[in-house]
C-alpha cells in the first residue's frame, strides 16, 4: 500500500515538473516597468492568456525609471510608464538605436481626502496643498490655521504615499515641483489600506492616494474638491473630470512603450490590439479612469502605422489633450 | 559484554555531542545577529555620525532632507512601553497577590490558565484588536484621539503582558518563606496588610525582575504598534498622537523598495542594534537584581 502511494505521488510530480520544463511557448513576451501601470497590465495579460496560453508574458515591477533602463537596453519589449519618457531617456534611445511606439492606456486620478468627522474643508487649492507638504514646513507647519486662516486651530495630521510608491513621484512633482521632494514628518506608507484606516479615524487628518482607493471606501471617507488657483472652480475627481483634463493636476495619463522592433511579430501585434481593445473595461476594474475610445483608437493607429517616438517631447504633461496631440 | 559497554559509551558520548550542538544553536545564533548588526551598524555610522543619531530630533532616512535622530523611533517605543508597564504592573502584581493570598485552589485552577491563554494569543490579533476596537472605544471618551495612536497599543500591549508579570511574581511570592507570613498574621495584621506590606516586599526582587522581564518583552513588541501605534516618527510623549517605534520601522523599510546595500537600508541595522543594546541592559540589570536581592532574602 505504502509504496503504491508513494509511487504515485513521485509520478504525479515526475509529469507536473516535466510537463512545465518543457511546455512549449510559441512566444515570450517581456513587459517591464511602472507599479501604477502593473494592476492594469497585469491585468490585460492574464485576459490574453485565456484566449492564448501559448504566449509567454511576464510582467515585472522596475518602477518607471527602472522599466526604461531595460528597456533602452533592448530586454523588455513593452514598458509600462507612469509617465512619458523623459529627455535624457530619448537621448538614450538614440543613442542605442532604440525605436519605440507610445500608446497612453489609461488615467490615474489621485484623491485627496479627509475624515467624514471634518466639516470645514470644503475645497483645497494647490498652494495650499503646497503649503502643506512642501519639504520647507516640516515642523513648521502643524494646525490646518496655518494653512487657512479661516480653518480651526487644531493639528493638521498628514497620510501619504511611501517614498518608493510611483505616488509619491507624482503627487510631489505635480504638488511641490519636484519629484520626490516632501516634508517627512507624516504617516508614509507603501500600503493605501493603512492611510485609509489612519484618516478614516482621524478627524484632524488628510490624505491622498489613487482614486481606486477613494471610490472602494467611499463610506468611510470625505473627497475634498480642488482648485488650480483661488479663482478656478473647485473640481472633485471623477472618472468624466479625470477624462476632461478637469481635474488638474492631480490625474496623469499612463502608458505603454512598445519596442518597435518586437512590434513586427505577429504575437505583440495581437496582445498590443488585445490591449487597446480591452483596456477601458479592464482599467475600470482594477480602478483606473479610461481614457475616451477614442484615444484608444489613435493609440491603436499609431502602433498600426509603427508611428515612432513620443508626443510629449518638449511638451509638459500636465494639463494634456490626448486627443489633439495623438491627431497631430 | 565489552563490546556491549563500549556501545553504551559511544552512544552516550553522541548524545553529549548532540546536546552540545543544540546549546550551540542559541549561541551561534547569538553571536551571529550581533556580528550582522554590528557590521552594518559600523558601515552606517561611517556616513552618519554618532552625535547626530542621538542627539537630532527628526528621523527622515527615507526623505530627500535626510535626518538620523533615532530619539523620535525611541520616544515612541518608550512611550508605548511605559503605558503598558504602567497597566501592566499595578493589574498582573494585584492578580499575582489575589491568587496567591486570597483566591481558593479551585478558583486559581481556573483563572490561571485563562490568564495563560493572554500570552498566546498571536500578537497581531492584538493589533487588530487595538485598532479597530479598542481605538474607537477610546475615541468616544477622548475626542483628540488620532486614529492612530501610542494610547491604544500601549494598553493593549499591557494587557498581552500582564501574564508575564503574574505568572513569575506568583512564583516569587509563593517562594517567600512560611514564617514571614506566620508572623505577620501572628502580629495581628489583616490579609491585606500581610500581602502588600511583607509579602511584597520580601518577594520584590522576582516581581522587579518578572517586570524588567516584560518591559524587554514591550520594547521589542513589533506586531501591534506596528498595526495600531502608525508609522510617523515624532519626538513626542504625548499618548494621543501617532508615533512610531523602533520595530515598525523596521518592518516599514524591511517590507519596502528600499535597495539593499544603501544607507537608508544600513538605517535598520542601526536602529536595530540601539533597541538590541536597551534590551540588553535591561535584561543585565535584572540578572543583576536577581543576583543582589536574593542573596538578602534567603
Amino acid at each position: 500500500m505504502k509504496t503504491t502511494a508513494y509511487l504515485t505521488w513521485l509520478l504525479l510530480i515526475g509529469t507536473l515538473s516535466l510537463s512545465s520544463c518543457f511546455k512549449h511557448y510559441k512566444a515570450k513576451i517581456n513587459i517591464d516597468g511602472s507599479s501604477s501601470v502593473y494592476p492594469l497590465t497585469e491585468a490585460v495579460a492574464e485576459e490574453f492568456r485565456k484566449i492564448e496560453p501559448d504566449i509567454r508574458i511576464t510582467v515585472g515591477i522596475s518602477g518607471t525609471g527602472g522599466g526604461f533602463k531595460k528597456f533602452l537596453r533592448g530586454e523588455t519589449d513593452i514598458s509600462n510608464a507612469s509617465r512619458p519618457i523623459s529627455k535624457n531617456e530619448l537621448a538614450i534611445s538614440r543613442a542605442n538605436g532604440i525605436q519605440f511606439i507610445e500608446i497612453p492606456v489609461s488615467y490615474d486620478g489621485m484623491a485627496i481626502v479627509v475624515s467624514p468627522k471634518n466639516d470645514f474643508v470644503d475645497y483645497i487649492t494647490v498652494a495650499e496643498l503646497k503649503t502643506m507638504w512642501s519639504p520647507a514646513s516640516q515642523d513648521k507647519i502643524n494646525s490646518w490655521k496655518q494653512v487657512r486662516s479661516s480653518w480651526p486651530d487644531v493639528p493638521l495630521n498628514l497620510y501619504g504615499a511611501g517614498t518608493s510608491s510611483g505616488t509619491y513621484d507624482y503627487f510631489t512633482e505635480a504638488i511641490n515641483g519636484k519629484a520626490k521632494a516632501s516634508r517627512g514628518d507624516y504617516t508614509a506608507s507603501e500600503d493605501d489600506n493603512v492611510l485609509v484606516q489612519g484618516v478614516s479615524s482621524d478627524k484632524n487628518g488628510l490624505a491622498y492616494f489613487g482614486l481606486a482607493y477613494y471610490t472602494e471606501n467611499k463610506d468611510k471617507l470625505k473627497l475634498v474638491p480642488v482648485k488650480v488657483t483661488g479663482e478656478a472652480p473647485a473640481i472633485f475627481p471623477s472618472e468624466r473630470t479625470v477624462q476632461s483634463g478637469q481635474y488638474q493636476p492631480l490625474s496623469r495619463p499612463e502608458f505603454i512603450y512598445v519596442n518597435a522592433e518586437s512590434a513586427k511579430s505577429p504575437f505583440v501585434k495581437q496582445f498590443v490590439r488585445f490591449y487597446t481593445e480591452h483596456a477601458a473595461s479592464l482599467a475600470r476594474e482594477v480602478g483606473y479612469v479610461p481614457l475616451p475610445e477614442e484615444v484608444y483608437q489613435l493609440g491603436y493607429e499609431r502602433f498600426l502605422n509603427s508611428k515612432t517616438g513620443s508626443v510629449f517631447e518638449n511638451k509638459s504633461i500636465v494639463g494634456v489633450n490626448l486627443i489633439q496631440l495623438l491627431s497631430e | 559484554m565489552i563490546t556491549g559497554g563500549n556501545a553504551r559509551i559511544r552512544s552516550e558520548k553522541v548524545m553529549e555531542f548532540l546536546m552540545l550542538l543544540c546549546s550551540m544553536v542559541s549561541v551561534v545564533t547569538t553571536v551571529g545577529i550581533i556580528l550582522v548588526l554590528s557590521v552594518d551598524t559600523v558601515r552606517f555610522f561611517g556616513e552618519v555620525s554618532f552625535i547626530d543619531f542621538v542627539t537630532d530630533t527628526q528621523w527622515t532616512p527615507l526623505f530627500e532632507d535626510k535626518h538620523f535622530g533615532i530619539l523620535s523611533l525611541l520616544s515612541g517605543t518608550l512611550l508605548t512601553t511605559c503605558i503598558a508597564i504602567l497597566l501592566a504592573v499595578p493589574v498582573g502584581v494585584s492578580i499575582a497577590v489575589y491568587l496567591n493570598e486570597y483566591a481558593s485552589p479551585k478558583f486559581t485552577s481556573i483563572a490561571k490558565p485563562i490568564l495563560e491563554v493572554l500570552a498566546a494569543v498571536p500578537t497581531v490579533v492584538y493589533g487588530f484588536f487595538a485598532l479597530q476596537f479598542v481605538t474607537p472605544l477610546l475615541q468616544r471618551f477622548i475626542p483628540g484621539l488620532a486614529g492612530f495612536n501610542a494610547l491604544s497599543p500601549g494598553l493593549v500591549m499591557g494587557v498581552m503582558i500582564i501574564p508575564y508579570i503574574t505568572s513569575l511574581s506568583e512564583d516569587a511570592l509563593r517562594a517567600v518563606p512560611k514564617s514571614l507570613r506566620e508572623a505577620s498574621y501572628g502580629l495581628g495584621a489583616n490579609r491585606f496588610q500581610t500581602a502588600f506590606s511583607v509579602l511584597v516586599p520580601a518577594a520584590n526582587s522576582g516581581i522587579i525582575v518578572s517586570i524588567i522581564l516584560a518591559v524587554s518583552r514591550a520594547l521589542g513588541e513589533t506586531m501591534i504598534v506596528a498595526i495600531a501605534a502608525g508609522q510617523e516618527p515624532k519626538l513626542t510623549f504625548n499618548p494621543l498622537e501617532s508615533v512610531e517605534t523602533i520595530t515598525t520601522y523596521i518592518v516599514q523599510v524591511s517590507m519596502g523598495d528600499v535597495p539593499q546595500d544603501s544607507l537608508e537600508y544600513r538605517t535598520i541595522f542601526a536602529a536595530g542594534m540601539a533597541l538590541f543594546v536597551l534590551t540588553f541592559l535591561l535584561n543585565n540589570i535584572s540578572f543583576w537584581i536577581r543576583k543582589k536581592y536574593q542573596r538578602r532574602y534567603e
